[in-house]
C-alpha cells in the first residue's frame, strides 16, 4: 500500500508564488494526471515529489513518513529525455537498478545473483517489447523504445510511486498511441502508483484515473506574482480503471475497461 | 552554385588534402638544391641523402661516449618523461575532475584554486622546480603534469557537468549511492572525454617536453636538437622535428581508434 499526502503544499521562488495551496492525497493503485497550463508549476509539483525541490511551507509523506528531501529508490522517475544511460546496453539499463541495490561497493553482481537478476530483466524487456534489442546501445533505439526502456529500468527497482515528467511527449503521434497502450498495461499488470505530468488532455484522460488540473486564479500581470497556480479541478475518470492485482490481496482478475477518451483524443487532434 | 555548397570528390580531396605537404617539400629540394649547388659545404638546408647519413650515425652507429644509440636513447627518455607526466596529469584529472564536477563540496574546495593555478604560465614555474627538485627527471615530468593537469582537470569536471540532470536523478530513483554513481555512471561517461582531452593535452605536453629538454638535460629529443643547433646541424635537427611529428600523430591516432573501439555508444552520440 502506497499514499502520497500532500498537506498545504506552497513553493515560491523569490517573491513569485508559484504554487498555493496544494492539498492531495494520491491512493494507491491510482494513475494521477497532472495537466495545467505551461509555467503552472506542475513539474514543480512533480520535483517536489522527486524530491529534486523542496516546497517552501507544507509537508509531503510517503506512506505517513516525511517525504526523504532527495530522490531515491521509492519514486521511479521517466523524464522526456535523458532517461536511460547512453553507455549501458538495454539490459544493461535495466540491470543497473538491482546492481545499485545489492551490490553497495561494486554495483556490479556477478555468478547466480546476476543470473537472477538477469531473468526479472528480461521478464520486464519483454513485458515493453524490447526482448530483441538486449545488447543495442540506447543511441541505437528509437525515441518510443528509449521511453519503454526507461519504464522497464525505473519497474526493475520496484519503487512505491512512480513519477512520469511528460514521457510521451516527444514522440510521434502513431509511437504515442502505442506507448500509451504499454503504459496502460504496465499500469494494470504491475499494480503501480503513477503520478504523471502532461500537456496533453487527452493523454491524461486515457491513462489516469484521476485528472487533477492546476491553474492560476489570477492571472492579471500586476498580480500574476502573489498568486500561484492550486488544485482547479479534480476529476475522477470515468469509467473507473481497474488494475488487475488490488495491492490489498483481493484478486481483481476483470480485464480494464476499454480506454477510455478515444473520443476525446479524436477530438483534440 | 555558391563554393560552399560544392563538396570535392574523392579523390580530389586526397590530391587537395596531400597539396600543401607536397609543395613543402617541392619548395624545400628546390632550395636545397640550389643552395647546394653554390656551395656543397652548406649546411642550411641539407639534401635528403645528407639527412639520411647524419640520422644513419644517430640511429645505427654506437655512441663513442655513452655506448648507446643516441636516435633511440633520446625517443626512449622522451617518451618516458612525456608518458610519465602525462600519466600525472590523467591521474589528477580524473580524481579531482570527477569528484569536483559531481560533488559540490569538492568543487567549492577545489575549482577557484585550480582556474588561478592555470593562468600561470607553466614555463615559469620551471626555475623553480629546477631549484625545488633539482635538474633530474623530476623537474621535466612535473613541468608536463602542471601544464597540462589544470586544462584536463577543467575538460573532465566540464564533462561531468555536462552529464544531464535527469540522469544524475534517475541513478537515484534507482538507489544508487555517490560512489556507485561515480563509478557506474560518471566515470563510463567520462573516460571517452577523458581521451578527447588527452589528445588535446598532448600538444602543451610535447611543447613542455622540448622546453625542459632544451634548457637541462643530458638526453632527450628535444636536447638533441638544441645541443646540435649549435652546429648548425639541420641534417639532424629536420629529422628529429619530423619524428617528433610522426610521434605526435601516432599518439594521437592511437588514442582516437582506442576511443572508437573502447566506447562504442560514443559516437551516435556525438555525431547528433
Amino acid at each position: 500500500m502506497t499514499t502520497v499526502v500532500l498537506e498545504k503544499i506552497w513553493k515560491e521562488y523569490g517573491d513569485q508564488i508559484v504554487l498555493e495551496n496544494i492539498d492531495l492525497t494520491i491512493e494507491s493503485g491510482s494513475f494521477v494526471a497532472l495537466v495545467g497550463p505551461s509555467g503552472c508549476g506542475k513539474t514543480t509539483l512533480l520535483k517536489m515529489l522527486l524530491g529534486e525541490e523542496r516546497p517552501t511551507s507544507g509537508r509531503i509523506l510517503l506512506d505517513g513518513m516525511p517525504l526523504k528531501p532527495e530522490p531515491d529508490w521509492d519514486r521511479g522517475v521517466v523524464f522526456q529525455r535523458y532517461s536511460v544511460f547512453p553507455h549501458l546496453t538495454v539490459l544493461g539499463n535495466v540491470l543497473v537498478g538491482r546492481e545499485f541495490e545489492k551490490s553497495r561497493v561494486l554495483g556490479r553482481l556477478f555468478g547466480i545473483n546476476r543470473a537472477a537478476a538477469i531473468d526479472d530483466a528480461r521478464a520486464l524487456l519483454n513485458a515493453v517489447g524490447l526482448s530483441d534489442h538486449e545488447n543495442k546501445y540506447p543511441a541505437a533505439l528509437s525515441g518510443g523504445m528509449q521511453q519503454r526502456l526507461a519504464l522497464a529500468q525505473a519497474l526493475m527497482r520496484k519503487p512505491k510511486v512512480l513519477l512520469l515528467d511528460e514521457p510521451f511527449g516527444a514522440l510521434d503521434p502513431g509511437i504515442r498511441a502505442e506507448v500509451h497502450a504499454l503504459m496502460n498495461e504496465l499500469w494494470v499488470e504491475q499494480g503501480i502508483t503513477v503520478v504523471m505530468v502532461t500537456h496533453d488532455l487527452s493523454e491524461a484522460f486515457r491513462l489516469g484515473t484521476r485528472v487533477i488540473a492546476l491553474e492560476r486564479r489570477r492571472n492579471r500581470p500586476e498580480e500574476k506574482e502573489r498568486y500561484g497556480a492550486t488544485i482547479a479541478h479534480d476529476i475522477a475518470v470515468w469509467p473507473p480503471k481497474t488494475q488487475k492485482k488490488k495491492q490489498n490481496g483481493s484478486a481483481l482478475v476483470e480485464e480494464a475497461p476499454p480506454l477510455i477518451a478515444a473520443d476525446v483524443s479524436a477530438a483534440v487532434h | 552554385m555558391r563554393i560552399i555548397n560544392r563538396h570535392p570528390s574523392r579523390g580530389l580531396y586526397i590530391l587537395l588534402a596531400t597539396l600543401p605537404f607536397i609543395a613543402l617539400a617541392v619548395t624545400y629540394a628546390i632550395g636545397s638544391y640550389q643552395r647546394l649547388s653554390i656551395n656543397p659545404a652548406d649546411k642550411i638546408l641539407p639534401s635528403v641523402t645528407q639527412m639520411m647519413a647524419a640520422m644513419n650515425e644517430l640511429m645505427f652507429v654506437q655512441d663513442k661516449r655513452t655506448g648507446s644509440y643516441l636516435f633511440w636513447s633520446d625517443t626512449a627518455i622522451s617518451l618516458w618523461r612525456l608518458g610519465s607526466g602525462m600519466g600525472i596529469s590523467i591521474a589528477i584529472a580524473l580524481i579531482l575532475g570527477v569528484t569536483s564536477g559531481f560533488i559540490p563540496f569538492v568543487r567549492a574546495l577545489v575549482k577557484p584554486f585550480v582556474e588561478a593555478f592555470s593562468l600561470i604560465p607553466p614555463i615559469t614555474i620551471l626555475p623553480i622546480l629546477f631549484i625545488m627538485v633539482g635538474l633530474d627527471e623530476a623537474s621535466k615530468i612535473t613541468l608536463i603534469a602542471v601544464g597540462t593537469a589544470p586544462l584536463m582537470l577543467r575538460a573532465v569536471a566540464l564533462g561531468v557537468e555536462e552529464i544531464p540532470r535527469e540522469m544524475i536523478v534517475k541513478a537515484q530513483t534507482l538507489g544508487a549511492s555517490t560512489w556507485q554513481m561515480i563509478t557506474r555512471v560518471v566515470l563510463p561517461q567520462i573516460l571517452p572525454k577523458l581521451i578527447v582531452a588527452t589528445r588535446f593535452a598532448l600538444i602543451p605536453a610535447w611543447i613542455f617536453l622540448v622546453s625542459a629538454e632544451a634548457i637541462a638535460a643530458v638526453s632527450g629529443l628535444g636536447y638533441r636538437i638544441f645541443l646540435v643547433r649549435r652546429f648548425l646541424s639541420m641534417d639532424v635537427i629536420i629529422p628529429y622535428v619530423l619524428w617528433i611529428t610522426l610521434l605526435a600523430w601516432l599518439m594521437d591516432l592511437t588514442l582516437a581508434m582506442l576511443q572508437r573501439r573502447l566506447f562504442p555508444w560514443f559516437q551516435p552520440e556525438q555525431k547528433s
